[in-house]
């Protein structure tokens, strides 16, 4: 298991590096969106109009904030469940994303899209909002402000800390950590 | 007959939830002791030593100390010989309306289910009633985050599969779901009623401390087997592998009838947020 610090947004050389249990301290750029954004920014995509963000190398951050409090940069910003955005996250990695970051599962479909475009899966703490929240130097809302938390925001980061946890080889942790530690009857 | 003011209720209600929103717990702070001794992944040791980090920080009062500040769910017992001055269900929502906006908390409730459009208040709360003795007003409340709520299960096994079929049936939802549910866990159980009151069993047993046994030294007896087989699952914090899955498995029952034994399995994060007051 290695570490390496990363400058999102990601090439291709950056992300075949990275193996499952590798640890990274990713900054720069990373853009926000949840169920409600990756639906519009597929509709977008389908209608061919532009997306509100460059995909390409682009990592994006599956978060629902916590408002600022007046003077701050945001507020409470752990990742959340991954697997409600297996349905639109192979169609982003066509358009040229490198990587997500949120918790849990993948579904087959995402891995094997991971590996043909070669995109990496981060961990991040899931429920560490308040330790996270101190790794955001800067966010603003880029699109669908409508959405309240869900909307699209535009964040920098500084060593955010990062587990990988579905690599561009097939590697998967969820499946990997735990069969190293199951005990068998 | 003693009366209470409706305002004394919202009041006390704001002031629950957002103390929870930011100060975790005692009961998970010793849990991630608990779990720093016992954990053999050294992944999943970071992890742990990440979330106590984490708490100390919410616990400033600045930042939650999840993004998911939940839906509010409240048990709510009304002494029989108590007088409520106003509307005690507006009173209970407005807690929560005015600790999700003047606490600066997420907003996480859609007015439908399907339409989804979110209330921008966090309201309504859930809220479950019951009419006890005396004359006093007990408030459970818990802010239960989405996330570990849909890996939730309720079965209705038979019979038949009796305790073998129940612990099978939670060890089997801590395995499908564990990994996205943020471990380590507390897990609710309800076991017995019926279709919708094992459901409200589990939610009240993931709202128990995880560090109070089941009364019955029979199903305590149970919580402690479920709490070593779900460990051995190998799930770890966060997913990522490792020796602690769940911090505790809490076991709640009631009667139930001759042909049925229903089983829930109610899912709770490490960021087991609950609290009760007394008015």
């Amino acid at each position: 298991m290695a570490e390496y610090r990363l400058i999102a947004p990601l090439k291709d050389d950056d992300v075949v590096k990275l193996k499952i249990g590798d640890k990274v301290l990713l900054s720069g750029i990373v853009y926000t969106a949840r169920d409600a954004a990756h639906k519009r920014l597929i509709e977008l995509l389908d209608k061919n109009e532009n997306p509100p963000f460059e995909i390409k190398g682009s990592v994006i951050y599956y978060v629902g904030p916590t408002p600022p409090r007046p003077g701050k940069v945001i507020g409470a910003a752990g990742p959340t469940t991954a697997v409600r955005m297996d349905a639109y996250a192979p169609r982003l990695m066509k358009e040229g994303m490198k990587g997500m970051i949120a918790k849990g599962k993948r579904n087959d479909s995402v891995k094997k899209a991971m590996m043909e475009y070669r995109v990496v899966y981060f961990g991040a703490t899931g429920g560490a909002g308040a330790l996270i929240n101190r790794c955001i130097k800067k966010a603003e809302v880029v699109a669908f402000e409508d959405l309240g938390p869900e909307a699209i925001r535009k964040l920098e980061i500084e060593d955010f800390p990062l587990i990988v946890v579905g690599d561009s080889f097939g590697g998967d942790l969820y499946i990997g950590g735990r069969m190293k530690w199951e005990k068998k009857e | 007959m003693r009366t209470i003011n409706s305002k004394e209720i919202t009041e006390a209600v704001i002031r629950l939830a957002i103390q929870k929103a930011y100060e975790i717990g005692d009961d998970i702070l010793k849990g991630f002791d608990w779990a720093l001794t016992n954990e053999k992944s050294e992944t999943g040791r970071e992890i742990l030593q990440q979330l106590k980090e984490n708490a100390k920080i919410a616990a400033e009062g600045v930042v939650p100390y999840c993004q998911d500040t939940g839906m509010a769910v409240l048990f709510v017992e009304v002494g029989q010989d108590l007088r409520i001055e106003g509307d005690l269900e507006e009173a209970l929502n407005e807690g929560i309306r005015r600790a999700y906006v003047d606490g600066f908390l997420r907003k996480s409730v859609y007015k439908d289910p399907i339409r989804r459009v979110n209330t921008g208040d966090n309201t309504p709360a859930i809220i479950h009633y019951s009419i006890v003795k005396g004359d006093q007003l007990k408030i459970t409340f818990g802010a239960k985050g989405g996330g570990s709520e849909n890996m939730s299960r309720l079965s209705m096994l038979k019979p038949s599969d009796g305790i073998e079929g129940v612990k099978n049936f939670v060890i089997e939802t801590v395995s499908i779901g564990g990994a996205n549910a943020c471990p380590p866990l507390v897990v609710g159980v309800g076991i017995g009623g019926n279709f919708e009151k094992c459901a409200i069993l589990a939610k009240k047993a993931a709202l128990r401390s995880f560090q109070v046994r089941n009364q019955d030294p029979f199903y305590a007896e149970i919580e402690e087997e479920l709490k070593e087989k779900c460990n051995a699952l190998g799930v770890g914090p966060m997913g990522l592998g490792g020796t602690v899955t769940v911090l505790g498995v809490n076991i709640e029952v009631f009667p139930c009838h001759l042909v049925a034994l229903p089983v829930a399995v109610n899912i709770n994060c490490h960021a087991a947020r609950h609290g009760e007051i007394i008015l």
